[in-house]
């Protein structure tokens, strides 16, 4: 099937301003992910167009865009699930632009280093040296957000993060949440106390759009009411 | 204008190995870490099914099972002093990856929770054992961000999208890289008295494939350039199960869970191949049996796939033929709740990829390129050692799945990667911290950047017509078909002539893009010329060993040979020709005999 991909083109070296660039895949299949189309394009029809990838398979959080209007990793769409033959493909939202779809994440990853996205505890915490004791129900608590890939998908939907590129954003919440609820872990006051201040929690308008974008599926509305619970309760449960 | 930073150990590569040696070697020695991707993108966040350790939170099981296990699955080709010695770091590996936050599956007792994987068994029995530590099915994503995390923790330094592109060699020992600032184009020389490569694996040689984008052996084809060996390149395997068509894979861990693989017929066909452990033999040789059933015919609707079934009625129904008991001694029995549990992101990949439920229906797989069992040559120090003899070149260290220790020989058995990429890491930082403490930085040559330079200006300014990607399309087909599970010498013969002429074609590569910033044509073009040349090392070294073993299987010499085989290649690129030489193999307990399942 022939598809017809529109482009959001930007490059500070050549001098254009912002464009799209229209590109005809003539022998598209309808199992073929997105990436694999731009792929084609890159490789027979114009080598300058740039995006970033890695796995293809959706785990490496590498090729977050906009396609069609809703974020998406390039890899985990196929073409027969937009149900169209025109693809419209541009860089995510609220963080700079350096080149075609590929943004300076810089920002983003700030804010994820701001809630101190580490385990922390005493360093030699069990006497026999063996593995500290979780239950399967306390390992259950923090599973969901374990799995976030840090591809931006969650924050550049959101209206607060686009209103104001200050506030830490759902993928830093998400990633504290995964600490505070770790019985193991012996920071939550910290990242608490983080997340309460002006440019924390208390930003989420609970627009449900990161919920919507995040391609691994995490409740990601539920993990910040989560943690604004245990704000204004000061209990972890 | 090049930049020049000064670090005293500079490791490159950011996965499991690359941050393992970073956590270590910033403990004693100034580090930086250098990768061409955002560390967290790294291909040891695909991993799924889980890490091998000899733990015993279910079941009786000891390192020196696991050893024998890893010997075996090797086929006699790792070296015994090198797996007993990550066989035996395995535990306590584990125990710091959990104090590190790791979040492991866990056992009703809060234990790590294991699973059973392909060739480990319990040596008495020869039953499977539960040996595989899991988190769900994504272990390596936990392993990459848990590491990750601590390295910002004890902040490291980072030089994120820096691509490296060659090696600094002075008076025979490392003195540092160069690299490229994606984000700029510009070069920046990195001077250091140790370097360690942990670039990873190069599986996007074949066409069908599990592996990322950026498995293209940057770090093997850089050393082989700079006049280094590589070591048991023809040994690549190839995993049973990967989703049809697109190579993505499904790991052992659901045959772990009780699923069985079903010819077109219906029938489970492991059974006449390894009549003990069945689905859970080695991959080589499962591959090879699946590659057999298709030929005979016996593909589903005869097409190039078969079918990898759990849906719970099938997992039950052969569990109870195998008479498989959980830990308690009650017969093992599965819901669709626990494969949801257990396998959630397996489940997610055959629903958006194929739109299959396994938990419903079979999925449909084919055997894809999995893992780089070859690479450049360490000891367990992760030394790069350079001859037969195993000398080590001074300030040079390699690590992970680019590293040839050599712990998996012919074969690899899963979870072994994992395990490699965390006991040798580790060492590799320690050894390369320890060695830097103890030497000066070298003067650097006044044009250190300068072959990088010219390199990359002359391919920028060819006026042929040639297309990267069409190379590569025709290179990984030929690999694919030619040096993939099953090969001949007419098939090998055939494609290192391929090769040399795609090699001509990609003197003749057009660039579109003749700019600097993430010029992403320009770096898919030098990865590309990475490909080839180590695609020719693996043919060439192929086409050499006439026998079959382990991951190469030759359909021309069936058999093992260990009269004339059981040694290590050592290949050379020596002016456009590939040199074999080959060095012993280490055998210290376990005595070379016949490999049965
Ligand atoms: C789908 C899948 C599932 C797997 N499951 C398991 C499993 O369950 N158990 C198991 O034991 N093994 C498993 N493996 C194998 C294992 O995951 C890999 O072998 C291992 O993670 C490799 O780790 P690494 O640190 O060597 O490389 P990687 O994690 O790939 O890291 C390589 C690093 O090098 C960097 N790099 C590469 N080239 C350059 C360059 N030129 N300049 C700068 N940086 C560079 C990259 O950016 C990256 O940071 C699996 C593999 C795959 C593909
Ligand atoms: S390429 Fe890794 S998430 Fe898409």
């Amino acid at each position: 099937m022939k598809i017809t991909l529109k482009i959001y083109r930007y490059n500070t070296e050549d001098g254009k301003p912002p464009h799209y660039d229209t590109f005809v895949v003539p022998d598209a299949e309808e199992n073929d992910l997105v990436l694999d189309l731009l792929e084609c394009v890159r490789g027979y029809q114009d080598g300058t167009l740039s995006f970033r990838r890695s796995c293809a398979h959706g785990i490496c959080g590498s090729d977050a865009m906009r396609i069609n209007g809703r974020n998406y990793l390039a890899c985990k769409v196929l073409v027969k699930d937009l149900g169209t033959d025109q693809i419209t493909i541009e860089p995510i939202l609220g963080l700079p632009v350096l080149k075609d779809l590929i943004v300076d994440m810089n920002p983003f990853y700030e804010h994820y280093r701001s809630v101190l996205p580490f385990f922390m505890c005493p360093d030699d915490p069990v006497a026999d040296g063996k593995e500290r004791i979780q239950t399967p129900e306390e390992r259950e608590r923090y599973d969901d957000t374990t799995k976030c890939i840090l591809c931006a998908c969650c924050t550049t939907s959101c209206p607060s993060f686009w209103a104001d590129g200050r506030y830490v954003g759902p993928a830093a919440i998400v990633n504290a949440h995964r600490f505070i609820f770790d019985n193991r872990d012996c920071g939550a006051e910290d990242r608490l106390n983080i997340l309460n201040e002006q440019m924390g929690v208390w930003r989420c308008r609970t627009a449900f759009n990161c919920t919507e974008a995040c391609p691994r599926d995490i409740n990601i509305t539920k993990a910040i009411a989560d943690v604004k619970k245990a704000i204004t309760t000061g209990k972890i449960e | 204008m090049t930049n020049i930073h000064q670090f005293e150990v500079v490791i490159v590569g950011a996965g499991g190995a690359g941050l393992m040696a970073a956590m270590f070697a910033s403990r004693t020695a100034k580090t930086a870490v250098l990768s061409k991707l955002h560390p967290t993108r790294s291909h040891t966040g695909a991993a799924q099914g889980g890490i091998g350790a000899a733990l015993g939170n279910l079941e009786e099981d000891h390192p020196d099972w696991h050893t024998y296990d890893s010997v075996k699955g090797s086929d006699y080709l790792g070296d015994q002093d090198a797996i007993e010695f990550m066989c035996n770091e395995a535990v306590e590996a584990i125990y710091d990856l959990e104090h590190m936050g790791l979040p492991f599956s866990r056992t009703p007792e809060g234990r790590i929770a294991q699973r059973p994987f392909g060739g480990h068994t319990n040596n008495v029995t020869g039953k499977p054992v539960m040996r595989s530590c899991y988190a769900a099915d994504r272990t390596g994503h936990m392993i990459l961000q848990t590491l990750y995390q601590q390295c910002l923790r004890n902040q490291v330094n980072f030089f994120d999208e820096f691509q490296v592109l060659d090696l600094i060699l002075v008076k025979g020992a490392a003195a540092g890289v160069v690299a490229v600032e994606l984000a700029t184009g510009e070069l920046h020389i990195f001077h250091a008295k140790a370097v360690i490569f942990a670039t990873g694996g190069h599986g996007r040689i074949w066409e069908i494939t599990s592996n990322a984008y950026a498995y293209t052996g940057d770090g093997a084809a850089i050393v082989l350039r700079r006049g280094l060996p590589l070591e048991d390149m023809e040994f690549f395997q190839f995993h049973p199960t990967g989703i049809y068509k697109f190579g993505i894979l499904i790991t052992e861990g659901v045959r772990g869970e009780g699923g069985v693989l079903i010819n077109g017929e219906g029938q489970r066909f492991m059974e006449h191949y390894a009549p003990h452990v069945k689905d859970l033999a080695s991959r080589d040789v499962i591959s090879r049996a699946m590659y057999i059933e298709m030929r005979e015919g016996r593909g589903v609707n005869g097409k190039r796939y078969l079918y990898l079934d759990v849906r719970p009625e099938i997992v039950n129904k052969y569990a109870e033929i195998d008479g498989r008991t959980r830990p308690d001694g009650t017969p093992y029995r599965t819901t669709a709740q626990e494969i949801l549990t257990k396998l959630p992101d397996i489940i997610e990949f055959c629903r958006v990829y194929l739109g299959v439920d396994p938990v419903t229906q079979p999925i449909p797989v084919q055997p894809t390129a999995h893992y780089t069992m070859g690479g450049i040559p360490t000891n367990q120090y992760g030394q790069v050692v350079y001859d037969e003899k195993n000398s080590p070149m001074p300030g040079l260290y390699a690590a992970g799945e680019a590293a040839c220790v050599s712990v998996h020989g012919a074969n690899r058995l899963g979870t072994n990667s994992l395990l490699d990429l965390v006991v040798f890491g580790k060492h590799a930082g320690i050894h390369a911290a320890r060695y830097a403490r103890g030497v000066a930085f070298q003067d650097l040559p006044a044009d250190a950047a300068d072959p990088v330079r010219q390199r990359l200006d002359e391919m920028l300014n060819r006026t042929g017509k040639e297309k990267t990607a069409a190379i590569a399309d025709a290179m990984k087909a030929a690999m694919f078909h030619h040096v993939g599970v099953f090969r001949t010498e007419e098939g090998m013969k055939e494609v290192i002539e391929d090769i040399r002429a795609l090699k001509e074609r990609y003197r003749h590569v057009h660039l579109d893009d003749r700019g600097k910033i993430f010029n992403t044509d320009l770096l898919n073009a030098w990865e590309l010329g990475n490909m080839l040349d180590l695609a020719e090392v693996i043919a060439a070294s192929a086409v050499a060993r006439q026998e079959s073993r382990g991951a190469h299987a030759r359909q021309d010499f069936t058999k093992r040979d260990d009269v004339n085989w059981l040694k290590h290649t050592l290949a050379w690129q020596k002016e456009g020709a590939i040199e074999l030489r080959y060095k012993p193999v280490v055998i210290t307990k376990f005595q070379p005999k016949e490999r049965v399942y």
